[in-house]
Order: structure tokens, then C-alpha cells, then sequence
């Protein structure tokens, strides 16, 4: 027992603060403000996510999410331009959204942070809806769709991929949307509509980073923050996926240079127990040169020329995909037919002890690397709040640790069924 | 309360900027170690340097190839066996290859590292090519490249280096499919026994470093061979083309052209570089700058548009680089000159300039945030053959240049005829 205290007592302290600490409260109109403090950096962070995202739209009205937020930088209620004078602060922003939440985020001098209160407060009380504003980032929103999938080879797999794998559910189109007609018609009406709808206190998450002290922000989020009417909570009510009964499979034919492969399997959810195996099970499969996929298919069978597989995490059930360019030449289904005894060999003989460790300790290194930037601690806290407890971020770590070799068998068993499973040929017509 | 009215703030010209010191160390066989201490996670990162980029082959794609196998084999090793050992403990092995220098780079959990660096030093001092390896490298980077050489920005960003540096300049060159199947085994082990066994690496490594740090870099890295006095660099020849006006066609059905402007620019290391930073921020270096404002956030031509200095030892470029819609590009670039003519002719208004200057110190001091960024620091000023004054005059100069600085400046550098102006559609 004393060893034990000796031996704690030697490590560095910053091993013994590995928990990321924070405190929480929430404001009287609903909003949740938690606060992380970190003494080591002059800087702050806030970080606002809205728990809306690509999933709540109007199925006739995709991408619009995303589109509003570009117009939060059009300027709100009382200030005509949110990045000048976070600038002047010494500030920068960002935000992005996805199919389940959009967050917005800015870094600045700690000495500044009440900038960022009056900046985040006054386009959450109201944004200026300017015609100007929506009418330019309309088409900045259609150059982005162009240049991300539009003018890139492959650019539209996976709208095609959604539309494959989901029937039902809004995961069926991108958070870009599903056409450019959607976006191009956005009219000011909708812009309004979403915004009292989505854009309240309640619906939100206000996390503070940095050398900053839970009591000042306290009062700092209660004067910019707490005036503001805490709207409607939205009770999302998104039409389920029903269970894949059957093989779907889909050919596309375009002027790419190499057939593509693409396999998605239906998942758990995020805040199921399950999904920490899932997880593993995509590192194990690729998660690096060591990787099963890898190393059998592109080293020794050289069957393709690059191959991952990955999800998206999202919040409802989501996508275990294997995404694979098939070597010119190969046959892309002598290619399936190998990837899928791979698949066969995991869900016959498990893995290793030794395997399972190596998985586990990628997800600590990586963990690690991760919470180091502050802004990623931010965001991280402020994404497990909105999954329901923040201190997700503290506990993930554990669940990783108490996968077993015996789940990663059963769980492939359940996740690779073949009338679980949507394929896609990405053909090239040369 | 006031929501119109700005909360005062603390300028940044009140902050007193510090780059947090290395500890320099020399390894048995004079290797330089350059080491920075900090942060709160139990990681590090280890980066060998050599002097191994592009410049130095004879025969175009042997660096990036030999750079890129030093992980797919040795002789103790197989390329599966060195995968398994850096990812059985969490560790990510990276390599990059560039035009001077070609790295090597360990990120691992701190308790990790003593089990890592002998696979690093294996990599560094024992590395075999296997032909299988070398004929797969070959396959994959030529698919890899038939699928980028589809898209119009990988194409713009080949053909403007190779219009401002001239197609054989190590910054101008560029890889096709063929120089791809002329790699041979024997290529790889000649350019890796002049660069790497006989080649003096530069090592840096930062982050919550163990006691015996040195010791064990001592131990795995003190012993090497280095014959090679690779660090004196002398300037290259550039050839560039006299043309000045390029539109290609590359993809007949695509709805974006690739548009790059650049023009010659002397060198990080000429007098008015540091000037022509904050210059550079204020005409396309951040997202409030001149042509985000105009091209994007006025005109909706574009997602994104930005300028730089390209990031070279030697002579280098001014670049601008936008994707736009295919029926506004030629517009976009009309934009672009006009936002140059105003800069020439008019003085910027202080409420900008102030804006500028706060904004950069405040990214310098957000930059500053953690061992890995401060190292990042410390190594462009190393490689670069500077000190700590470049970072202190940088410093200084973002807090005190003046609009009339900024019109000579716009005056020397920012005039169109001294551009190459491209788009690829």
C-alpha cells in the first residue's frame, strides 16, 4: 500500500490530472454553459454547437443546415459583421455542421473573451437576414458543392452510396444536400423559419475553454446570454431506418480511371454499448500498414491499390464502410470476393489477445494526441454534452479498455450479414 | 448593456510575445539535437531531418521513393513486422519527402518511446528495398496519380511551379508515369547510401520528454555514419517560361476551373519578407482579407481564395489560389488585379491595418499553444539557418509597419505583368 502511494507520488503531476476537468451549470432559459480551465495557454476558446443538423431538414429543402450556417456570418441583429471584430480581437473562427449538429467555434486572446459573449449572444438573440447575404452565400455554398463533389473524380459516391444504403431515414442525403436546386432555392422565408425553430437556448451548448475561471464565464454567459428567450425545446421525431432484410447492390459507370468499391453495413448508434467494438473492429480491419485489409489485399494479393474502412460516428445508427480502388486489371468482383473472405476470417476465428491490445492501444494514442489542442477539447466536450454527458470525454477511454476479443467475434458476426450489406460498383468506363 | 458596442479589448500590440527556448544538445557523432519540453500530455514527437528531398537525385521520383520505403523494410525487419511495432504500442511513423529535406517522424505515447526508436533507427540505418516493395510503390502511386492528374486543382498547382521555376528546378519539376516505371532497386540503395547512411540528420523532438532523452537518442542515433555535409545548400538555377498567360483545358465536362497566380519572389530571407507578410495577410492571407471579402463574400465566385509565400529555403513564389465557377473565372482574375490596383494606389485605412496586426498577433500567440507548435517554430527558423530575431522582428514589424510601407510595398511586388496567371478547367 505505501509502494503503491511512492509510486504515485513519483510520477508527473500532469499524469495525474490525465481527466479532462470541467464545470457545468445551465442558464434559466435552458442553455448548458460548461467550462474548462486550462492555465497553460494565454488563450480561450468558445465553442457553440446547436444540436441541429442536415438530418432535420425538409426532405424537398436538403442542405440547408449547412447553408444557414454561412449565414450566420452575414451578420446578426445588432452588429453588421461577425469576423471583424474578432479579428480586431485577435481572434479566428470556423464552424461546420454534419448530419447531426452544427458548431461554431472561435480562439482568442483569454484577456478578450467577452468579444466572443457579444458576438455568439447577439446572433443567437438574432441574425440581421440580410437579402444580400443569402443571395451571395448561395453560390458560395454552389461552388463548395462543385468543388467538393461535383469536379472530383468519385465526387458523387457517396450521395449515391446514402441513397443506397438508407430508405427511410434523413441520413439518406449529404449535409452539402442532395442537389444544387435545393440550395439555389433557399428562400429568406426558410432562412427565418429554421433559424427561430433551431437557433435557441435551449437547443444549444456554450463551452468555454482556456485560461479562463468558471465564475467569470458564469456571469459572463448569464449577461450576454441569459436575455435571451429560450425558445421551443425541438423534439426530433426522424423516421427510423427499418432493418436491411436483403443485399442491395448498385453499378455506376463513369469516366474515373479505376473501378472503385465501396461496402456499408448497417451499425449501432453512438450511445450503444456496442459501438466501442464496432470502432475497433474498423482499426482492426485498417487502421494502419499492419491492418488485416492492408496487408492481405494491397501487399500480398495486390488486389487493390488503396483500401479503408471507416464510419462516421453519427449519432443514430450509422455506416461501417469498406471503401477500396481496385487494381487495373483485377476483376472488382475476384476483389469483393477477397475482401469478403477477409471479412469471413474475422468472423469465423476472432482475434487475437495481441491484436485487441494493438487496437486498444492506437485508441489511447490517439485520444492522447487529440487533447492536446485546446479547440479539440472544446469541441470534444461539447459534442459527448449534446450525446447527453459530457464526461464521456473522461469515461470513453474505460470502454475501449473493456471491449473483448469474444465481442469483436460476435459483434462482426452481427455487423458483415450479407442482407445487411449495400454494395456499389464505381465502374470506370475507360 | 449594450449590444451594439464592442466590448473593450487588450490590443495585441501589449503582448509581449515569447518563443519558448530549445535545449540544444550534440550527439556522439555530432549530430544535433534540438529538444523542447512542454505540454500536458504524455507524447512526444521525433523528427529526423536529412537533407534528402528532390533536389539531390539525379534521376526524377528516387527521393520520394527512397523516403517512402525506408518503412517497408530492412534487413531484420519486414515491412509488416516494422507496421506491427510501431502500431502494437499506438506509435504513427510518418515520412515525408520535400525539395531540400526528407523527414522521418515518430508521434508516440512518451512511455512508448525507448520500444520505437530502435525500429527508427533500423528504418534510418538499415533499410533493404525489397524488390516486391519497390513494384508495388510503383503500382499504387501510378493509379494514385492517374486518379489526382483528373482533377483540375492537382494539375493547376503542377504546371504553375513548373512555369515560375522552369520544369528540371527541384520546385518546378514534377512526377509523370513513366518517371515512375524508370525507378529501380538500384536507384533507392545508391540514393539512400549518400543521403541517409552518410547523410547528418537534424533531429528535433518536443513534447513531455523522458529524463534519459538524450541518452537514448544517444544510444540509437550517436553511432551513425556521417560523412555527408549535407546542410550547405547552394542556390539553384531557375528556368522559368516566358510566357506569361495559360488556360488548359483538363476536364471537358468540369464546372470549376482551377485558377493560380504567382509570381517570383526573392527569399524568407530578403529584407522585405517579413513586411510582405503582414502585406500578404491583408491581400488574400486570412478569411477577412481583401479577396475573400471581394471574391467570395461580395461577388459568391468562389468557396475560398487565398495568397501566400510558398514555404521554400531558397527563392520563392507569391501565390493565389481559387476554385471557381467555370463561367466567373475570368472575372475572378480581373478581381484579383483590381484588389492589387488598390492596394498600389491606395493607402490602407488604420482601422484595417489594426485589425491586421491583431489578428496576426493573436494567431502567433494561439500558434504558440502546445510543444509541438512551438517546435514547428523553432524548426523553420533552424532549417532556414536563422535565429530567434527572425521571430522577434516578425514580431516587430507586424506592430509597426504603416500603410505607406504597405503601398510601396503593393507598389514593388503586387503589379500584374509580373505574374504568371493560369486556370485549368
Amino acid at each position: 500500500m505505501i509502494l503503491f502511494w511512492f509510486s504515485i507520488y513519483l510520477l508527473p503531476p500532469s499524469y495525474l490530472c490525465h481527466m479532462i476537468q470541467f464545470e457545468q451549470c445551465t442558464l434559466d432559459n435552458g442553455l448548458r454553459v460548461l467550462v474548462h480551465t486550462d492555465k497553460s495557454t494565454p488563450m480561450a476558446v468558445v465553442n457553440v454547437l446547436y444540436d441541429v443538423g442536415a438530418k432535420d431538414e425538409n426532405p424537398e429543402k436538403t442542405g440547408f443546415a449547412h447553408l444557414f450556417e454561412h449565414l450566420m456570418f452575414g451578420g446578426s441583429i445588432n452588429i453588421p459583421s461577425y469576423d471583424e471584430p474578432l479579428q480586431v480581437a485577435g481572434g479566428e473562427n470556423n464552424a461546420f455542421t454534419t448530419n447531426d449538429l452544427t458548431n461554431y467555434y472561435c480562439q482568442l486572446p483569454a484577456d478578450n473573451i467577452e468579444t466572443a459573449f457579444w458576438l455568439e449572444s447577439d446572433r443567437m438573440l438574432s441574425l440581421a437576414f440580410g437579402k444580400k447575404s443569402l443571395d451571395v452565400q448561395r453560390k458560395v455554398v454552389c461552388e463548395e458543392f462543385k468543388e467538393h463533389y461535383i469536379n472530383k473524380p468519385y465526387g458523387d459516391l457517396w450521395h449515391k452510396m446514402r441513397e443506397l444504403a438508407y430508405t427511410t431515414h434523413p441520413y439518406r442525403w449529404m449535409t452539402i444536400g442532395a442537389s444544387l436546386k435545393h440550395v439555389e432555392d433557399a428562400t429568406l422565408e426558410d432562412v427565418k423559419g429554421f433559424f427561430f425553430k433551431h437557433y435557441t437556448p435551449c437547443n444549444a451548448i456554450l463551452v468555454v475553454a482556456g485560461n479562463v475561471e468558471f465564475n467569470t464565464v458564469k456571469s459572463l454567459a448569464e449577461k450576454w446570454f441569459g436575455p435571451i428567450p429560450a425558445g421551443e425545446r425541438y423534439n426530433r421525431m426522424l423516421p427510423m431506418e427499418p432493418e436491411q432484410k436483403s443485399a442491395r447492390r448498385l453499378e455506376v459507370k463513369s469516366g474515373v480511371p479505376l473501378d472503385a468499391l465501396v461496402k456499408c453495413w448497417h451499425m449501432s448508434s453512438r450511445m450503444d454499448d456496442r459501438y466501442y467494438a464496432f470502432d475497433l473492429i474498423s482499426d482492426i480491419l485498417s487502421g494502419g500498414g499492419s491492418s488485416r485489409l492492408f496487408q492481405k489485399l494491397v501487399k500480398e494479393k495486390q488486389m487493390f491499390s488503396s483500401i479503408d474502412c471507416y464510419h462516421f460516428g453519427s449519432t443514430d445508427p450509422g455506416l461501417m464502410t469498406i471503401e477500396g480502388k481496385v487494381v487495373k486489371g483485377v476483376d472488382i468482383r475476384e476483389a469483393e470476393k477477397a475482401l469478403m473472405e477477409e471479412i469471413r476470417h474475422l468472423q469465423l476465428n476472432g482475434i487475437s489477445e495481441t491484436e485487441l491490445e494493438k487496437v486498444k492501444n492506437k485508441a489511447e494514442s490517439a485520444m492522447a494526441f487529440e487533447d492536446m489542442s485546446l479547440m479539440n477539447r472544446a469541441s470534444s466536450l461539447a459534442m459527448y454534452e449534446n450525446l447527453g454527458d459530457a464526461n464521456l470525454i473522461n469515461t470513453e477511454l474505460s470502454k475501449y479498455q473493456a471491449v473483448t476479443a469474444e465481442q469483436i467475434k460476435s459483434q462482426s458476426q452481427w455487423l458483415f450479414r450479407d442482407e445487411n450489406c449495400s454494395t456499389m460498383y464505381y465502374l470506370s468506363e475507360n | 448593456m449594450n449590444r451594439k458596442t464592442a466590448p473593450s479589448i487588450k490590443d495585441a500590440v501589449e503582448y509581449q510575445l515569447l518563443l519558448k527556448p530549445y535545449e540544444k544538445n550534440i550527439l556522439d557523432n555530432g549530430i544535433e539535437v534540438y529538444s523542447i519540453h512542454a505540454g500536458a500530455q504524455e507524447v512526444i514527437q521525433l523528427e529526423l531531418v536529412y537533407f534528402a528531398g528532390n533536389q539531390f537525385e539525379t534521376k526524377k521520383s528516387v527521393a520520394a521513393a527512397t523516403n517512402f520505403l525506408l518503412k517497408n523494410g530492412t534487413s531484420k525487419r519486414s515491412a509488416l513486422e516494422i507496421n506491427e511495432a510501431f502500431e502494437y504500442y499506438g506509435g504513427y511513423c510518418n515520412r515525408a519527402c520535400y525539395n531540400e529535406t526528407a523527414t522521418v517522424t515518430l508521434h508516440s505515447l512518451t512511455k512508448h518511446l525507448s520500444k520505437l526508436l530502435p525500429v527508427i533507427q533500423d528504418m534510418v540505418s538499415d533499410a533493404v528495398f525489397p524488390e516486391n516493395e519497390l513494384a508495388i510503390y510503383k503500382q499504387n502511386s501510378k493509379q494514385r496519380l492517374s486518379v489526382n492528374l483528373q482533377k483540375c486543382e492537382f494539375v493547376a498547382n503542377r504546371l504553375i511551379d513548373s512555369y515560375v521555376y522552369g520544369g528540371s528546378h527541384p520546385y518546378g519539376k514534377y512526377t509523370e508515369a513513366t518517371d515512375i516505371d524508370e525507378i529501380s532497386v538500384e536507384d533507392c540503395k545508391n540514393f539512400y547510401r549518400d543521403n541517409y547512411l552518410n547523410g547528418r540528420p537534424i533531429i528535433f523532438i518536443s513534447g513531455n520528454l523522458p529524463a534519459d532523452c538524450i541518452t537514448l537518442l544517444n544510444n540509437h542515433f550517436g553511432s551513425l555514419s556521417v560523412t555527408k555535409e549535407s546542410t550547405i545548400l547552394v542556390p539553384l538555377q531557375q528556368h522559368p517560361v516566358s510566357e506569361r498567360t495559360f488556360r488548359i483545358e483538363n476536364d471537358p465536362d468540369g464546372v470549376q476551373g482551377a485558377i493560380r497566380l504567382a509570381s517570383p519572389f526573392p527569399s524568407r530571407k530578403h529584407p522585405d519578407f517579413k513586411r510582405v507578410s503582414v502585406l500578404n495577410t491583408l491581400f488574400g492571407g486570412y478569411f477577412g482579407s481583401r479577396l475573400m471579402s471581394n471574391i467570395r463574400e461580395d461577388k459568391g465566385y468562389t468557396y475560398g481564395i487565398y495568397s501566400y509565400i510558398q514555404n521554400h529555403i531558397h527563392e520563392t513564389a507569391w501565390m493565389i489560389s481559387t476554385e471557381a465557377g467555370r463561367d466567373v473565372a475570368e472575372s475572378a482574375i480581373q478581381e484579383i488585379y483590381n484588389e492589387m490596383k488598390k492596394l498600389r494606389e491606395e493607402l490602407v485605412d488604420e482601422e484595417e491595418l489594426v485589425l491586421v496586426r491583431n489578428y496576426m498577433i493573436g494567431g502567433i500567440l494561439g500558434e504558440l499553444d502546445g510543444p509541438f507548435q512551438i517546435m514547428a517554430k523553432w524548426k523553420n527558423i533552424i532549417l532556414n539557418n536563422m535565429d530567434e530575431h527572425y521571430f522577434y522582428d516578425s514580431v516587430n514589424v507586424i506592430k509597426t509597419i504603416t500603410a505607406e510601407d504597405i503601398r510601396i510595398l503593393a507598389n514593388t511586388y503586387l503589379k500584374p505583368e509580373q505574374f504568371y496567371e493560369l486556370i485549368v478547367y
